[in-house]
């Protein structure tokens, strides 16, 4: 390949089988104005070394499974392009907070484990019956939740946020943000139930407002706005719990 | 649930002294930082400013301004002690934080009356 035309990829590597650590690897890969640091991860698997792991899938911003750290920053490698970040190296690594399971690829246990707790999911306090119809949402109901429905998983928020790296009971950016998102639905009554959780010290408490979250979420979710709001809401609650009698909540 | 927590009254505090410091001070910084020394305002005598600020809703509302303004920093200094400089006498600095700003509070009293 000419040399005039291609960039040096820096790849953390890890084989849990034969490496005591994460260590670099170094790969010279086509410097192409439309290749995307994913094209040429996907170059190096399928031309220069085959044991390189890391996940992909719709390679269009959708799936959320390819992200990295891309020159210290998290990215989803397939909106990243490699002229943004020439003359290189391009430094590659797994998502920072998280456990390695190999090369590129982290392990997401705990975020699996985490979602479920905020109920991420409409709750109603009598489901309508089939006969009844669907639940009606007018256009501005929609928009009232529709910017935190963009998540994608893909984890970026998680790994750029602070408070998480350094205690990782916090429940996190993109589990409050989905909370938020199922509380901000008009045909969702479990507001209540998400509030429960989120309201302790791993909920809402933890966040200290760094922001980094929204600086890097690729669909503009705005989970540190999330965590505002609910910050807001939860303190609400507190002050009520305070002041209003038993019997009024 | 409903178990008594302080978080969310500091964060309130911490929410209100932001806000209330994001309004007020640039406002004291023009007055007394430029317009008042470089002449583009004539500032109020002493005798004026005294009696303004010896009225008692003057006195309320600086107060709690003051309260407010040293929770925020107060609650800034601890998480920039905690996670900046991984201290880990988590209680000792919450302590020093809070035990500061109620320094300043019953200062600002002393101050104020």
């Amino acid at each position: 390949m000419g040399s005039e035309s291609s960039i040096g990829l820096r790849v953390s590597r890890y084989r849990p089988e034969s490496d005591p650590g994460p260590g670099w690897q170094e790969y010279d890969v086509p410097l192409r104005t439309e290749w995307t640091v994913l094209d040429a991860l996907n170059h190096v698997k399928n031309e220069l070394d085959p044991t390189l792991s890391f996940r992909w899938s719709c390679r269009m911003g959708i799936c959320g499974s390819c992200g990295m750290n891309v020159d210290g920053e998290p990215r989803l490698t397939c909106g990243t392009f490699l002229v943004d970040h020439a003359p290189g190296p391009i430094r590659v690594e797994p998502l920072a907070n998280f456990h390695v399971v190999r090369d590129l690829v982290i392990d997401m246990t705990d975020f699996m484990e985490k979602l479920p707790r905020v109920k991420p999911w409409i709750i109603r306090d009598e489901e309508q019956s089939v006969d009844d119809g669907e639940y009606l949402q007018t256009p501005e109901e929609l928009d009232a939740y529709k910017q935190f429905s963009m998540c994608i998983n893909c984890m970026l928020c998680y790994a750029a946020c602070p408070v998480y790296g350094l205690d990782p009971d916090f429940i996190g950016p993109a589990a409050i943000a989905l909370a938020e998102r199922y509380d901000l639905d008009s045909r969702d009554r479990g507001a209540r139930e998400r509030l429960d959780v989120l309201i302790e010290h791993e909920g809402v408490w933890g966040c200290t407002f760094v922001g980094e979250c929204t600086r890097v979420c690729p669909k503009h979710v705005d989970p540190a706005g999330a965590i505002q709001r609910y910050k807001l809401k939860a303190a609400k609650q507190s002050v009520m719990a305070v002041l209003l009698p038993r019997g009024a909540r | 649930m409903t178990k008594r927590r302080l978080e969310p009254f500091v964060w309130l505090m911490f929410s209100a002294g932001g806000v209330l410091a994001a309004v007020f001070l640039p406002v004291l910084a023009f007055l007394f930082a430029f317009a008042f020394p470089l002449g583009w305002m004539t500032p109020p005598g002493h005798a004026h400013l005294s009696a303004v600020t010896s009225h008692p809703l003057t006195v309320l509302f600086l107060l709690g301004f003051f309260v407010l303004l040293l929770v925020h920093s107060a609650h800034r200094f601890r998480y920039t002690l905690y996670d900046g400089l991984q201290i880990k006498a988590r209680r000792a600095v919450a302590l020093l934080c809070y035990g500061g700003a109620a320094v300043g509070t019953v200062l600002a009293l002393a101050v104020l009356l």
